[in-house]
């Protein structure tokens, strides 16, 4: 009797184990970057937010190309000037087998921006909006002025229950008891450095994802992850190091996946300072600052090879930048090309603007921040050099640079002359590097907080406000175009390249590359 | 022995002290964590309310006294990037490191030990040799490319041990350790390895240089006389005189196993305080540097304790007393 019971266990048990391996679908995926908290609305950084996609669904989500797609809303639009009205899906549930309603959407972006020791809070994409329920599927948005980018500003905020969700704490969150969403995938456990592993919810509205079981491994030392690949420890990596791509690509076991990014890199200049602090003349006595001059700043971007940056130091993944985000997305200028490379150009109009002997400059840039950024300040010092220019270039961590590129100069200006920067646009569409890198820094109105270079122009700013203030599409599309080449034509930056992100997985699988850099797991498909 | 522990433990105090004041100005001066922590779409308003949260607005003598006050609750400050108790942070950690660590010890006190003996004894043996060269090996090559070396061999060619991460843990006593599964122990080798190669070396020349001095001295020759045998002679009187030093060094050897073993875990992805230390030196994660240094600096203190508390068990002839000067 004993026996027998046994041997039926031993046959039902390996019975069981047979059907979970004939149905699990398991994904190890290695990351760069790990998220700090699982709670969605603690910090606002790319690698929480790609893991919040997972668990909570947004009203709106931004599709592979950040393109604007409904999700927990079936439609938004204005119904006057200063609301926005937001219709909801019906028959939504959260994990927990709670309903999804308004409710939930009033108690989300209460909670978002007041989240007890948030490093980075939600709040820059709530302020100056109230959410008002008009009833179980609808919810107004009101603003003060006329405000365009509701859609954009929405789909940033995850959606958390009003039943556990909105009273829970951070630690809650990450302990997995308010994760509750109505998202492709619930919680199953974090362990911080370690993994997170999350499981398919099998009663998802919308299309279920095909992996049953995901697991993210954080690993963030680049060869060390391409060998968790190569070792088969894990079946996807993000961020693959340049200099692994070639000899990647010709592995016959893997596959990468490239995407180019919202993240353009482009040059500050120093346009607020008769005497900048990083040039001198050559010998190194006092001058006036060349970078006021706008035929100066020209020559410079000529005298940049954006090939040579994308061929040889990004080892052909990059694209060359000719404004601040690049095609495809909303916003942006049909008539601006990267500027061509122009030595000779250069040099004649350095030469008619006075500096035809040069100056000496300091180039500075991070070492860790973007892909290859001190290799390329370096090219950029080369260049100059060969134009006349006397560059020399100094790199360090980003938790140094930035800081100081913000704040270290005189007074809190500030402090470099010429320096390396990126941008990534969160919101997808070009107002977002306008609003911040273009327009005039303006404490008052919140505008040009990354304007490091100070460069104001009255026209740009009005047209970037107008913009701001214009809710017709294909009006803003043509002021923000507008405003773009304004910047460009202006020289207030030089943009060099849009940096593409690679993904590798082994063969079978793929990535869609997305251009916000995330990684989720509901874009990994079978070949 | 009692007043000569706690004198220690006073002497500690001080130091732990004085460290707090360094280590807290000292971190100050780098950087700004701001710009490290908010969105790069903050505008101005957010990137002051973020300041004033942290309370970086406040001066920082004042900074530090709000740190002391808190210190002397046991509160070392809230990580500004996880929110969380910087010191529940690092002990949440410290399992992992500590597994590591040990793991490192064992194989140099059970690898370098009897290799360094056998090396010893019989210096002119071809095994000896390639024992001494591997040791030298094992000195001068750099961890970060050890690391890799070790992955790309025993992980990607072989396929035997897992590449990265920590295994499956257990729950013993409420810590959480890996050392009692088999997952969990195929992890903790490649790691362990790595960190354990420049102790073992140390462990090999120091035993070897011990045994060829104690080889040749009196004692040795008088017991070999008075006919004990070969065993006895090194097994107990050799070997209690030269682990006073393998002791000492393996002691501090130990400290810095647990508190720099940053390279190891940021290649192998070990989820331990060093790749938190790390991870919180590049954001400028202030408070967890801070308590971090703190922890270490106790905990050295105390490791230097128990070598001289190891000491007078192995030789009677140190007294654990202060010599007043």
């Amino acid at each position: 009797m004993k026996l027998k019971d046994t041997i039926l266990g031993v046959a039902a048990l390996s019975a069981m184990m047979a059907a979970s391996t004939a149905s699990a679908e398991k994904i190890t995926i290695g990351l760069s970057a790990e998220p700090t908290s699982l709670d969605p609305h603690f910090h606002n950084l790319g690698p929480n937010n790609a893991m919040s996609v997972h668990i909570f669904d947004r009203l709106i989500q931004q599709d592979e190309k950040q393109r604007l797609t409904p999700k927990l809303a079936l439609s938004w639009k204005p119904v006057d000037d200063l609301t926005w009205e937001f219709k909801l899906r019906q028959g939504i549930k959260f994990h927990d087998g709670t309903d999804f309603n308004a409710d939930d959407v009033v108690c989300t972006f209460k909670r978002a921006p007041d989240v007890p020791n948030s490093p980075a809070s939600f709040g820059t994409y709530i302020k100056g909006k109230t959410v008002v329920k008009i009833d179980d599927y609808t919810v107004h948005f009101k603003t003060a002025t006329p405000y365009p980018l509701m859609g954009n500003d929405v789909s940033t905020i995850p959606i958390i229950s009003d039943s556990v969700g909105c009273g829970g704490t951070t630690a809650e969150f990450n302990a997995g008891k308010a994760a509750i969403g109505t998202g492709p995938f619930k919680f199953v456990s974090y362990r911080p450095g370690e993994s997170i592993v999350m499981t398919r919810n099998e009663e998802y509205w919308d299309k279920k994802p095909i992996w049953s079981e995901v697991e993210f491994r954080p690993i963030k030392s680049g060869p060390s992850r391409v060998a968790a690949l190569l070792a088969g420890d894990v079946d996807m990596i993000s961020g693959v190091p340049t200099t692994d791509i070639e000899t990647l690509s010709k592995n016959s076991d893997l596959q990468l996946s490239q995407g180019v990014s919202n993240r353009v890199i482009y040059l500050h200049m120093d346009q607020f300072r008769e005497d900048s602090p990083h040039i001198r003349a050559i010998g190194g006595g006092k001058i006036k600052n060349p970078l006021l001059d706008i035929r100066v700043r020209k020559a410079i971007s000529m005298a940049i090879s954006r090939d040579a940056i994308v061929d040889r130091v990004m080892e052909g993944v990059a694209i060359k930048a000719g404004q601040l985000l690049p095609d495809g997305f909303f916003g942006i200028s049909s008539k601006l090309k990267p500027v061509e490379y122009d030595p000779k150009g250069a040099k004649a109009l350095l030469t008619e603007a006075g500096y035809g002997d040069g100056f000496e400059m300091t180039i500075h840039g991070p070492n860790d921040r973007y892909i290859n950024d001190a290799k390329i300040a370096e090219a950029i010092g080369q260049m100059l050099n060969r134009v006349g220019i006397k560059a020399s270039v100094e790199t360090m961590p980003r938790s140094v640079y930035f800081s100081r590129a913000s704040k270290g100069g005189e007074g809190g200006s500030p402090e470099f002359s010429f320096f390396l920067v990126g941008w990534g646009a969160g919101s997808g569409e070009s107002s977002s590097p306008l609003k911040s890198l273009v327009h005039t820094y303006d404490k008052s109105k919140g505008f040009g907080a990354a304007n490091r270079g100070r460069h104001s122009d009255a026209a740009i700013d009005a047209t970037i406000e107008e913009a701001l203030r214009t809710v017709d599409d294909a009006k803003r599309q043509e002021l923000l175009a507008k405003a773009t080449e304004m910047a460009i034509e202006g020289l207030a930056v030089i943009p060099t390249h849009f940096q593409v992100n690679t993904w590798a997985a082994k063969k079978g699988i793929r990535y869609i590359a997305r251009t916000d850099e995330y990684t989720l797991a509901t874009g990994v498909v079978k070949d | 022995m009692t007043v000569f522990v706690i004198r220690r433990l006073m002497q500690a105090a001080v130091v732990v002290f004085v460290m707090s004041i360094i280590v807290f100005f000292g971190v100050n001066v780098i950087g700004d964590p701001v710009y490290m922590l908010v969105s790069p779409d903050a505008d101005q308003a957010d990137i002051q309310a973020a300041i004033e949260r942290l309370g970086l607005d406040r001066p920082i003598y004042e900074q530090y006294f709000r740190f002391l006050d808190g210190a002397r609750q046991g509160d070392l400050g809230k990580s500004f990037i996880f929110g969380e108790p910087a010191l529940q942070l690092i002990l949440h950690h410290m399992p992992a490191t500590l597994e590591l660590a040990f793991t490192a010890l064992f194989l140099a006190v059970f690898l370098g030990i009897p290799l360094g003996l056998y090396a010893g004894l019989f210096p002119d043996r071809a095994a000896s040799k390639a024992v001494m060269a591997g040791s030298i090996l094992g000195f001068s090559l750099p961890t970060f490319w050890v690391g890799l070396m070790l992955i790309m061999l025993f992980a990607v060619l072989l396929g035997w041990l897992p590449s990265t991460g920590r295994g499956d843990t257990v729950n013993v006593l409420g810590f959480e350790t890996s050392l009692l599964t088999l997952d969990g122990l195929s992890h903790v080798m490649l790691p362990a390895l790595n960190l354990a190669l420049l102790k073992i070396s140390l462990a090999i020349r120091l035993t070897r240089a011990g045994v060829r001095e104690a080889m040749g001295q009196d004692y040795v020759k008088f017991a070999r006389a008075k006919g004990i045998s070969t065993r006895r002679i090194i097994g107990v009187h050799v070997m209690k005189n030269i682990m006073i030093p393998v002791v000492t060094v393996m002691g501090l050897e130990f400290g810095s196993l647990v508190a720099f073993s940053v390279v190891t875990e940021s290649i192998f992805a070990w989820p331990g305080m060093g790749k938190l230390l790390i991870d919180a030196i590049l954001q400028l994660d202030r408070p967890i540097v801070v308590a971090y240094l703190m922890i270490i600096v106790l905990f050295f203190v105390v490791i230097n304790l128990i070598v001289d508390i190891i000491y007078s068990i192995l030789d009677p002839r140190v007294r654990l007393q202060d010599k007043t000067s």
